[in-house]
């Protein structure tokens, strides 16, 4: 594979990461995440039926031969929460891979910055990939990164709101130091956003609202991928320079070679 | 731990929802709620979902604004789905006791009413559990009447105690406690009240509570509060619309009580449910009655003064309006509902507290969900208890 997005010892063909909340039937979940071409599927471990004894339930209609299954530990508020639903997830035959989440706020679903840090120590500590969703705070990505996560997953803006790069200026920081991969997770609300940060140089992104509540979620998905493939494109040809104002036709210093 | 003379542990919180309450101007508030004009309206409107004041959601609430029904009901759809998703999460109600020592005028449990009582066992609590969890359910509501000695919190302990290995989110509706209780609830293994102020209006309150420690109107207003501070993850407020003549006055103010508790009390999530007046033994008739379009009116003024605020619709409500705020905006339900202690196991044998006008079973709620578009979640449990991990059984998960 071409330029593949690698994360700790693995590597992926698609940079565009989805999620599973939010869609009006499990079915259409499973089209939108094949038409994605996503090939890492994030799952809340608190949506999943343990016990399987109800109706049907999220992950039988998840491949997990074609996608790594990423649990994540939203509903987790502190970090002591987080390590125990990803163990729980780990027990439950999941991958040893994390989505780590902790929001102690259920309004926003913010990141706890100082929570995360200390359930990501814990985890790399048990033995696990971690992959923590943050505020984009560049100190905090560093420090993320010197415990041992796999990733760093800064918000673009906060989850649901579909209002794209609104951290951008912060975001440009975070990429610019950073040694594992970026990705770009939440508020991403049109394909053009998450175009937009596989340009500036984001390594990746997560995905799930925007796909979730379209009119057409299927369609949508497709379109996301379109543009996450289309921004990585760009980033790597490297766009031409942005000029705020147009060259003046004729030189201002002209007169001193006449 | 000790509680002080408003049943806060420690020092009493600086501010409460009662000093806010204070503050309200309700009269004029009121006033645009009855009588705002076009303008007002567009006003109120043009603003963001979520920056609205408390006087554009009392314009909201005006036949003025009701006269753009339509027109607010896209928004609050275009707003609950962005913000929840095609999803609605499904819970159901256990009562335990229709034992009650207080005397509110409304209500099918009060004391002087000649029902058959009952009060469960721990053993017949959890047959009733599992019948709701056979049908799905993994979400459960218990309820009681009032009675400290029947249903104190001793005998909620045991039963919350019984149920927390089984059922991966509990919540209460019963009386309510001082702070140092709530937290013997939460240790218990529960994570959610439910507590309705039924009217903030003082002197509706006085009239129609005549008896029994229901009648401590402070007390109750600041349970919510009282609970958040003891831990519990999920508070849901209401108002019984109907009780106060004026229903828009009830209304301002579970709006303001809501933003006070999601402003105060940051680390719960807030539901608000829409109840009205509906006939039981006590043949309470609300003086003006809500009707249909004005109840829809109240959940889409909720749902765009409050964008992230679950709004909970119970089978009080009968089937086709039910459907109807579902796409509007609700976004946790019941279904299948009784409202007797015993009446999933054993129905019609004690008195229930007010009659369900959804009758339709739990599969027949849930093929209309999926029919437009829904998916029921019955699985949302918010902390990872040792309950959930027993119940991870099996190696049914994908290696």
């Amino acid at each position: 594979m071409d330029d593949p997005l690698k994360i700790a010892d693995r590597e992926f063909g698609s940079r565009l990461l989805v999620g599973t909340g939010k869609f009006g039937s499990h079915e259409t979940m499973r089209d939108a995440l094949f038409a994605s071409g996503t090939e890492i599927v994030t799952v809340a471990l608190r949506r999943v039926d343990l016990e399987a004894t109800g109706g049907p339930d999220i992950l039988e209609f998840v491949d997990a031969q074609r996608y790594l299954l990423l649990p994540n530990t939203s509903g987790a508020v502190d970090a002591e929460e987080a390590v125990r639903i990803a163990k729980l997830a780990r027990s439950a035959g999941m991958p040893d891979w994390v989505k780590l989440e902790v929001t102690p706020d259920p309004r926003y679903l913010l990141p706890d910055p100082v929570e995360t840090l200390s359930a990501a120590e814990s985890l790399v500590d048990a033995g696990f990939t971690v992959l923590p969703y943050m505020g984009a705070d560049p100190i905090l990505a560093k420090r993320l990164e010197e415990v041992g996560c796999a990733t760093v997953m800064p918000l673009g803006s906060w989850i649901g709101s579909n209002k794209g790069l609104r951290t951008r200026d912060a975001l440009g920081i975070i990429i610019e130091q950073a040694t594992v991969p970026v990705v770009v997770d939440a508020g991403l609300g049109a394909p053009s956003h998450a175009a937009e940060a596989l340009e500036m140089g984001a390594d990746a992104v997560l995905v799930n609202t925007a796909i979730a509540v379209a009119g057409d979620p299927v369609s949508m998905a497709g379109a996301f991928k379109k543009a996450v493939e289309a921004g990585r494109e760009a980033f790597q040809a490297k766009l031409g320079p942005q000029r705020g104002e147009a060259d003046a036709s004729s030189p201002l210093t002209g007169f001193l070679d006449r | 731990m000790n509680n002080n003379w408003n049943g806060f542990v420690g020092k009493a919180p600086a501010v409460t929802f009662a000093n806010e309450l204070g503050m309200i101007p309700f009269e004029r508030l009121v006033i645009y709620a009855a009588e705002a004009g076009p303008e007002m309206v567009d006003r109120a409107l043009s603003r963001e979902p979520g920056s609205l004041t408390l006087e554009d959601f009392a314009v909201l609430l005006s036949p003025a604004a009701g006269e753009r029904l339509e027109e607010m009901a896209q928004a609050s759809r275009a707003v609950t789905v962005a913000r929840f998703g095609r999803t609605m999460q499904m819970y159901a109600p256990l009562y335990l006791s229709n034992e009650c020592l207080s005397s509110c005028t409304y209500c099918g449990f009060a004391r002087a009413l000649p029902i058959v009582r009952r009060t469960l066992s721990v053993a017949e609590t959890k047959r009733e559990a599992e019948h709701l969890l056979a049908h799905g359910f993994r979400s459960i509501l218990l309820l009681t009447g009032e009675h400290e000695k029947a249903t104190g919190v001793e005998f909620l302990e045991q039963h919350v105690r019984a149920l927390a290995s089984a059922v991966p989110q509990i919540n209460l509706e019963v009386q309510v406690w001082s702070e140092a209780e709530y937290a013997r609830l939460v240790a218990a293994g529960c994570e959610g009240v439910t507590i309705y102020q039924e009217t903030y209006h003082p002197q509706t309150y006085a009239r129609v509570h005549e008896a029994g420690r229901k009648r401590r109107y402070l007390w109750r207003l600041l349970g919510p509060e009282r609970a958040a501070r003891a831990g519990m993850r999920r508070l849901g407020i209401g108002a019984l619309l109907g009780l106060h003549p004026q229903w828009r006055y009830d209304a301002v103010a579970v709006a303001a009580h809501t933003a006070f508790l999601q402003k105060h009390y940051w680390r719960s999530s807030i539901s608000v449910s829409i109840p009205r007046m509906r006939p039981s033994e006590s043949h309470f008739s609300p003086e003006r009655p809500v009707s249909d379009r004005e109840l829809t009116q109240y959940v889409c003024a909720l749902r765009l003064f409050l964008p992230d605020v679950g709004l909970v619709a119970s089978t009080r409500e009968p089937a086709e309006l039910r459907d109807g705020l579902f796409r509007v905006g609700i976004t946790r339900t019941s279904a299948g509902s009784a409202t007797e202690p015993g009446g999933y196991e054993e129905p019609d044998e004690a008195g229930e507290q007010f009659q369900i006008a959804d009758e339709r079973s739990v599969r027949e709620v849930v093929e209309h969900l999926r029919g437009i578009g829904y998916e029921p979640v019955w699985e949302d449990w918010a902390r990872p208890t040792e309950a959930a991990e027993r119940m991870l059984v099996r190696n049914r998960l994908p290696a």
